[in-house]
């Protein structure tokens, strides 16, 4: 193996990950940088004019707020997550993110305008966009802040650094080059971590091809919770996982159909089951107060179809045919009929084109055509998506201004966004308890973290240092993979070969595992035993203890991953950040005994949600690595404000 | 496949320092075949189908054929990504053909301004005004909880 050169970069402020709360990051940090002299770094594991959640484009933006307040969009949140956000993180963004949506237009993104020239909305909180060029646009902007040459592409990071004399103060990372020898050392006063939730913990519904045809994108493996986590942050909601119900194998939007088009899902004997559960007596008042309010919550609607699916009334479907020819009516005459169906068709294929184009391309594959007959729909496997109707994340202080006398004790701690951990920021996907940020409110966040760390940077000018020897350590042990394959696979037979992955044979050999294998280890577990699809969304105190010491015997063979590359290097250090979120859900998953997200997952052993006993609390944890060790307790909810009305989409 | 490469149209980018392809792939997964000169998928099943090696192109040698676990074969999107618009020509199995175009931004790329138009705004590292604002909030102040009676 040839050997690894270290480059060395020292700045004030570390950025690892500009996707949508990385670029806003940008945007805010390099304006108060230049003013107080600092310099600004940034760190991609790809390129930042594609990378993150929203590399292949969105065709809406879900979060601006128009003329409706921040409490509003509280009432809607808290509603959506059965009761649990912090309300200051929640109304931080939503008094910003007009803004966030005002610069997109001036960068040049278009958004639809109606004939008066006002934004058109998908629904109340929803614009709709031409996205395709979406992170391409914001980037430019971060990119142009920020300048080039501070800007490191294809530099994947593997781990923090804490200061040698102050183990709760972040002075660096480090990690390598995906394309190059080189391993990278970056030292800061603060580090901002907007590194994206978790996708391929759980085992995904296709396991062929379409492996990476996940909701959300393969390339984000769980980095941002593990950076922040064995830094020793504290964290937060790690077990609300997101499950979101799309078109079945392509996970296309269904956003636009529901809410622009109308369309009604049904289960496969044609039950409403939105109406039925709703109805008198129906399975929504099994869950009060969340299940009897509209909105009905992400994770109730999804109960209610899985309920349809498992008691053999599936599939679901969607009644595209039904909403179109209901909207087409509305025409006066054949002529404005046909011109209507043509713009209806054109804004449904433009969806998917815009955000997830296999499903156009699954649709032309299947000859599907939405205005002749109904779709499936189906829960996907859970993900970790911070800035969605998921919650898990770093449990961050929240701003000096949204707080109540009985808040600021537990939400605040100097610095928007600062971690538990001094000089450590995070954002977007990253920071739990604040959901339905979307990309809008993802860039927002990115923004306030940014304008604190600044701050940060500014009133803390020391510059930490890490423990040369640690340092070291670390660097020795990034390329062990590396050496793990060189030194065993003449072993066996299957060898040496300039290919990154001899689909579909994979190498055996009794010393290692390699990346993939690791994945799909990893994947059984979670999905069998910690509440993935193949459970029916299932789990127990028994299944999770299994998964523990599964988990356990995984993470020790993790030392044996092997990689024949420097891509394959990353596979498996993404493998190990995966690994780490999966332990952490599934200690959250056993501390917090009762079903509060019924259609995220479901507790057998505790079935009722258990308001008295868990409806104020957040499950937290701080993770000890020298240890190996939890420490698992709960945080209060305070409710800064007393919501009247629920508003609703 | 997730994405392919037809060898006749790749000239693996000659000349770069990296091909197109492998510039733009968020996962990694586009590699260089320096002794054919080709470019190629080195892991179809982390492939998203996200379309930016397609979008990116220089000879037009990328096309994605639907994941082969659940997608018939036969069908085709392509895009054609210009300055202002993208052209996408949807080809059904059945052989129908859709085509759509749809606009991508309203000014040149490498003109964006990070604030917006709106200028840099009128807040300290002191208060919560964030770069830009109040004027790019379209208010005259701030929400803070106070304002909530």
């Amino acid at each position: 193996m040839e050997d690894f050169e270290t480059v060395e970069v020292s700045t004030d402020l570390l950025i690892i990950g500009p996707g949508m709360a990385g670029a806003g990051a940008c945007v805010e940090a390099a304006h108060w940088a230049k003013k107080n002299n600092l310099k600004v770094t940034v760190v991609d594991k790809a390129a930042m004019e594609r990378s993150g959640a929203v590399a292949m484009g969105l065709s809406a933006i879900n979060q601006y707020q128009g003329d409706n307040t921040p409490v509003d969009y509280l009432s809607y949140v808290r509603q959506d997550l059965m009761g649990l956000c912090r309300d200051d993180l929640v109304m931080d963004i939503s008094r910003h993110v007009n803004g966030s949506v005002h610069m997109f237009e001036g960068y040049g993104l278009p958004l639809w305008k109606d004939e008066n020239g006002n934004y058109v909305h998908e629904g109340r909180w929803q614009l709709m966009i031409n996205g395709e060029s979406y992170k391409a646009i914001v980037a430019e902007a971060g990119k142009t802040a920020v300048d080039a040459d501070n800007i490191y592409e294809r530099v994947f990071i593997v781990k923090l650094l804490l200061d040698k004399n102050d183990k709760n103060r972040v002075c660096g990372a480090i990690g390598f080059s995906v394309r190059e020898q080189k391993i990278y050392v970056f030292k800061c006063k603060a580090c901002l971590v907007t590194a994206g939730g978790a996708v391929h913990v759980f085992r995904p519904r296709s396991t062929g091809e379409g492996m990476g045809r996940a909701w959300y994108p393969p390339w984000n493996a769980g980095s941002s919770s593990y950076l922040t986590t064995t830094a020793g942050a504290e964290m937060s909601s790690q077990e609300v996982v997101f499950i979101p119900g799309r078109y079945k194998d392509g996970y296309g939007p269904v956003g636009a159909w529901f809410l622009l088009f109308k369309a009604a899902a049904t289960s496969a004997s044609g039950v409403n089951y939105m109406a039925e559960g709703a109805a008198e007596g129906g399975e929504l008042h099994n869950w009060p107060p969340y299940g009897e309010v509209k909105p009905i919550p992400t994770c109730l609607r999804n109960h209610l179809m899985m309920q349809k699916m498992y008691s053999g009334d599936g599939p679901i479907l969607i009644h595209t045919d039904k909403a179109i020819a209901k909207l087409a009516e509305q025409a006066p005459d054949e002529k404005a009929y046909k011109k209507e169906l043509k713009k209806l068709e054109a804004e449904a294929w433009e969806d998917f084109l815009d955000m997830t184009i296999s499903q156009a391309v699954l649709w032309a594959s299947k000859d599907v055509y939405p205005e002749e007959g109904p779709s499936e729909i189906m829960p996907s496997e859970p993900y970790f998506i911070g800035s969605h109707s998921g919650a898990s994340g770093a449990w961050t202080s929240g701003p000096a201004d949204i707080q109540t006398d009985e808040s600021k004790s537990d939400y605040f701690w100097g610095y928007n966004r600062m971690t538990t951990v001094n000089g450590l920021f995070s954002a977007g996907d990253g920071v739990g308890n604040s959901s339905h940020k979307f990309s809008s409110g993802s860039f927002t966040e990115g923004r306030i973290a940014a304008k604190a760390a600044i701050k940060y940077c500014v009133e803390n000018p020391e510059m930490p240092e890490a423990d040369a020897d640690k340092v070291e350590k670390i660097k020795q042990d990034i390329t062990i993979p590396l050496k793990v394959h060189e030194e065993n696979s003449p072993y066996t037979t299957l060898g040496a070969n300039k290919r990154r992955y001899d689909m579909p044979v994979e190498e055996v050999n009794p010393y290692y595992i390699t990346p993939k294998m690791a994945m799909f280890r990893l994947n059984k577990i979670m999905d069998e035993y910690v509440a993935g699809w193949g459970n029916q969304y299932n789990c127990s105190a028994t299944s999770l203890n299994i998964a523990l010491e599964e988990l356990k015997r995984l993470k020790e063979d993790l030392s044996k991953l092997s990689a024949r590359n420097l891509h394959e290097l990353m596979r498996c250090w993404e493998n190990v950040h995966r690994v780490q979120i999966a332990e952490a859900h599934t200690r959250h998953k056993l501390f917090r005994e009762e079903t509060r997200w019924p259609g995220y997952y479901y507790r057998t052993d505790f079935p009722k949600m258990e308001e008295d006993k868990w409806g104020n609390v957040f499950v937290n944890s701080v993770y000890d690595e020298e240890k190996d060790e939890f420490q698992m307790f709960t945080r209060p909810k305070y409710s800064l404000v007393n919501i009247q009305e629920v508003v609703g989409m | 496949m997730p994405s392919f490469v037809i060898q006749e149209k790749c000239d693996g980018c000659k000349g770069g320092e990296v091909t197109a392809c492998q510039y733009i792939c968020p996962n990694d997964l586009m590699v260089l075949d320096e002794e054919l000169m080709k470019a190629y998928n080195s892991e179809p099943d982390m492939c998203w189908e996200c379309y930016n090696c397609v979008k990116i192109c220089p000879t037009q040698a990328i096309e994605v054929r639907g994941y082969a676990d659940f997608c018939p074969l036969g069908a085709n999107c392509m895009p054609m990504r210009g300055s202002e618009d993208i052209m996408w020509t949807v080809k059904f199995r059945s052989g129908t053909i859709k085509r759509f175009k749809f606009p991508i931004r309203t000014i040149p790329e490498g003109s964006v301004s990070p604030d917006g138009g709106f200028g840099e705004g009128e807040g300290s590292l002191d208060d919560q005004l964030l770069f830009t604002e109040p004027a790019s909030l379209k208010e005259s102040k701030l929400w803070t909880l106070s304002d909530h009676q």
